[in-house]
């Protein structure tokens, strides 16, 4: 059976993803974890995980190209590209102006 | 240091060097690639173990760890034959770390109360480490416990624990001879 280990580097870090090793059960994964990531005192903790246990997500739905909720999905430069370009074609058409006429 | 010290100080670090050897023929051909880090790291401490041991004995006797690990005859040597056995199955190599390490683990414990802090300390500082080799090899026990051949070679190697330590077989010479090939051919006054 695969495990993943997952390592902390200090306490309160996030911990990261390590490396995998195959193991027949959980006695012999927590042994060469602590082998392989532990024994030079080089984590503050571990995570083993068997890989059958891991909900990987790789699909997600594909939402409105710029969506206003996010903070990066109102573009303004792009707003004000449409707007003058707009302006540009209105004026272009011979649209009303006051000054003109 | 009192002579049955000494005498204590050298079966140790003989049974060590020799199972670490013995130990590192593993390396590359353990049952999977775990177990072979795992078996190898244990090897290497073995043989560190037997370094320190022999440092220690070293002084008092007049001489360095490399003489005495390396420049005695097969018939000095004081391992127990547990060690010096060439196991070329798993089963028994894995009881045999049982069994070692149970061993060790008393006699670890009595030098660990030695009056001299230096052998003392020494003893403290591997036995931390040996704290992983019992891990391993319970681990190992606990699932193999149940399996006619694993309890067979427990069987079978068990009296060796305490057997006779001046009694050796040829596996040792053979062993000795592998061992120290390098060394005995080093021409007279050349320096490493």
């Amino acid at each position: 059976m695969i495990y993943e280990i997952f390592r902390q580097e200090r306490k309160g870090q996030p911990f990261q993803h390590a490396g995998s090793l195959d193991a027949p059960d959980r006695a012999f994964a927590e042994t060469y974890a602590k082998e392989f990531y532990g024994r030079r005192g080089e984590s503050e903790a571990l995570w083993v995980i068997p890989r059958e246990s891991i909900l990987e997500i790789e699909e997600f739905v594909d939402e409105l190209n710029r969506n206003y909720h996010r903070v990066d999905g109102y573009s303004l430069k792009e707003k004000l590209k449409e707007a003058r370009a707009r302006a540009a074609s209105a004026k272009g058409a011979g649209a009303l102006s006051a000054d003109e006429g | 240091m009192e002579e049955d010290v000494q005498k204590t100080l050298l079966e140790i670090a003989d049974d060590e060097l020799i199972l670490g050897w013995r130990d590192s023929e593993w390396t590359g051909i353990a049952p999977f690639l775990e177990e072979d880090v795992a078996f190898s790291s244990i090897a290497q401490n073995e043989i560190g173990h037997a370094r320190a041991l022999y440092e220690l004995a070293a002084r008092d006797l007049d001489t360095t760890a490399d003489e005495l690990a390396f420049d005695r005859s097969p018939e000095e040597y004081r391992c127990s034959r547990l060690v010096e056995l060439r196991l070329l199955d798993w089963e028994r190599t894995i009881a045999r770390h049982y069994l070692y390490e149970n061993a060790d683990a008393k006699r670890l414990e009595q030098l660990k109360q030695s009056d001299d802090s230096e052998i003392a300390g020494l003893a403290a500082k591997i036995d931390r480490e040996e704290a992983y080799h019992r891990i391993h090899a319970q681990m190992w026990f606990d699932r193999l416990k149940d399996e006619a051949r694993f309890t067979a070679a427990l069987e079978e190697l068990r009296p060796l624990v305490d057997a006779d330590r001046t009694e050796h077989g040829p596996e040792l010479t053979e062993l000795w001879e592998e061992m120290t090939m390098v060394r005995r051919s080093q021409p007279a006054g050349t320096k490493w």
